[in-house]
């Protein structure tokens, strides 16, 4: 472990720069990793103002997401419905399926709320003291990377839903534009969540390493 | 913490920039390790894994990914899902399901979602196998090997084939009451392709391939 007699050394503070994708050091002000040719952006600032901006645009999307029909089905019997994310769980408790439907409500709503808000507290936290030790904020900022992705499933049922339920005048299903808004919600936190350094977390803990 | 992953000391004087490596989430400034098969290195400060070389990885990667590529042929063109009831039946395929948002204003959503369940996943191993062929015949890289490697590192979020299969589940519970299903040959494809992938993705290990890219032949 790091002690007293090993100070923490950082790249930034050695006058260098570390690329995200490889590792490879490179001297401060190179703007292109010599290794991969990934960006390495000298200024980290920069990178926190992308992530407000990827967060507002996901925000700003999932609240029609909510508002607009996911799914239209028309069936002889009961003619057209149409469902929205939350109306779709309430369907599916209404069959009983309660595991698809904690999984489609997990993934369609806490999972989404969960990383607006859990993105926006860590990009609060790098302005004041923070409360969390850097190790949790790097860890849930790490949960949030690997969770987001996941989002995705309600569109894909959706999409399997509307190709496959095609059975002429018996039932037939077709797509609402909430299922393009969510995706692009979903889209805009994912890249949110990348845009998030973990290095400026780490900086405002200079001292001794835990 | 692993012995050889020493952080360097600010009194040293800096050694060549080579033999040095930032820890990608923290930025601890370490000297790279000497290090042996089937260790896994993790750093000191943040703990997030920085090397997990192993065995023979080039051989296990490329034939991973050239079972990846084999399985999404026939899963895209195989029947996914079939479905019956009242008399009529409707089959779609991995296609069908991207297309579904084809009409009208949602057709940017049927590119993305063929991107991501189809393309992303083709496009990633391609360009591993690109990449590491070489690498594992021991000559020297294909040209731009390592644009190739980095494009396949940042898609990796992007491809989407695990989230996929667990939208069919979901699907098919939702179908449960309402009509007849019958799995089609490419959702059991589809459903061991996603299993290969993973097997693949947790054997990569980055700094490995970097290394294996900057040693000259």
């Amino acid at each position: 472990m790091a002690s007293a007699r090993h100070p923490t050394l950082t790249a930034k503070a050695a006058g260098l720069i570390g690329c995200r994708a490889c590792g490879r050091v490179s001297p401060g002000q190179t703007h292109i990793c010599p290794r991969c040719g990934g960006r390495l952006e000298p200024n980290r600032g920069f990178g926190l103002q992308r992530v407000w901006a990827w967060l507002a645009a996901g925000v700003i999307c999932y609240i029609p997401a909510n508002l607009y029909p996911m799914l239209r089905t028309a069936t002889v019997a009961t003619g057209t419905a149409e469902n929205t994310i939350v109306g779709g769980v309430v369907e599916l408790l209404h069959h009983h399926a309660y595991g698809v439907a904690a999984i489609v409500f997990g993934a369609s709503v806490v999972v989404p709320m969960a990383k607006f808000i859990a993105i926006a507290v860590l990009a609060l936290s790098l302005r004041s003291h923070a409360r969390l030790s850097s190790h949790r904020r790097h860890r849930l900022l790490e949960i949030m990377d690997f969770i987001g992705r996941w989002s995705m499933v309600d569109v894909f049922v959706v999409a399997i839903l509307s190709s496959l339920v095609q059975l002429g005048y018996v039932v037939s299903i077709h797509p609402g534009p909430a299922a393009a808004l969510f995706a692009l919600s979903v889209a805009f936190t994912m890249l949110a969540a990348q845009s998030f350094d973990p290095r400026l977390i780490w900086e405002k803990d200079q001292g001794p390493s835990a | 913490m692993s012995a050889p992953n020493t952080p360097a000391t600010a009194q040293a004087a800096l050694p060549p920039l080579e033999t040095l490596v930032a820890c990608p989430a923290c930025d601890l400034l370490m000297s790279v390790p000497e290090l042996t098969s089937e260790t896994r290195c993790r750093c000191p400060r943040c703990h997030h894994l920085l090397y997990a070389p192993r065995k023979q990885i080039f051989a296990k990667v490329i034939a991973l990914s050239l079972t990846v590529a084999i399985l999404m042929v026939g899963a895209v063109f195989f029947p996914f899902l079939q479905i019956s009831a009242g008399g009529i039946s409707h089959a779609s395929s991995i296609f069908d399901a991207a297309l579904a948002f084809s009409d009208g204003l949602l057709l940017p959503l049927s590119v993305a979602v063929m991107a991501l369940i189809v393309v992303l996943p083709m496009l990633r191993v391609t360009l591993l196998i690109y990449t590491l062929w070489p690498l594992s015949q021991g000559h020297r890289p294909w040209p731009q090997a390592r644009r190739a490697m980095h494009f396949s590192e940042a898609i990796q979020p992007w491809s989407m084939a695990e989230i996929f299969v667990v939208g069919a589940v979901v699907a098919l519970v939702k179908l449960a009451g309402l009509a007849t299903v019958t799995l089609g040959p490419a959702f059991w494809a589809f459903g061991l392709l996603v299993v290969v992938v993973t097997v693949k993705d947790n054997l990569i290990c980055d700094w490995t391939l970097w290394q294996a890219l900057d040693t000259p032949r």
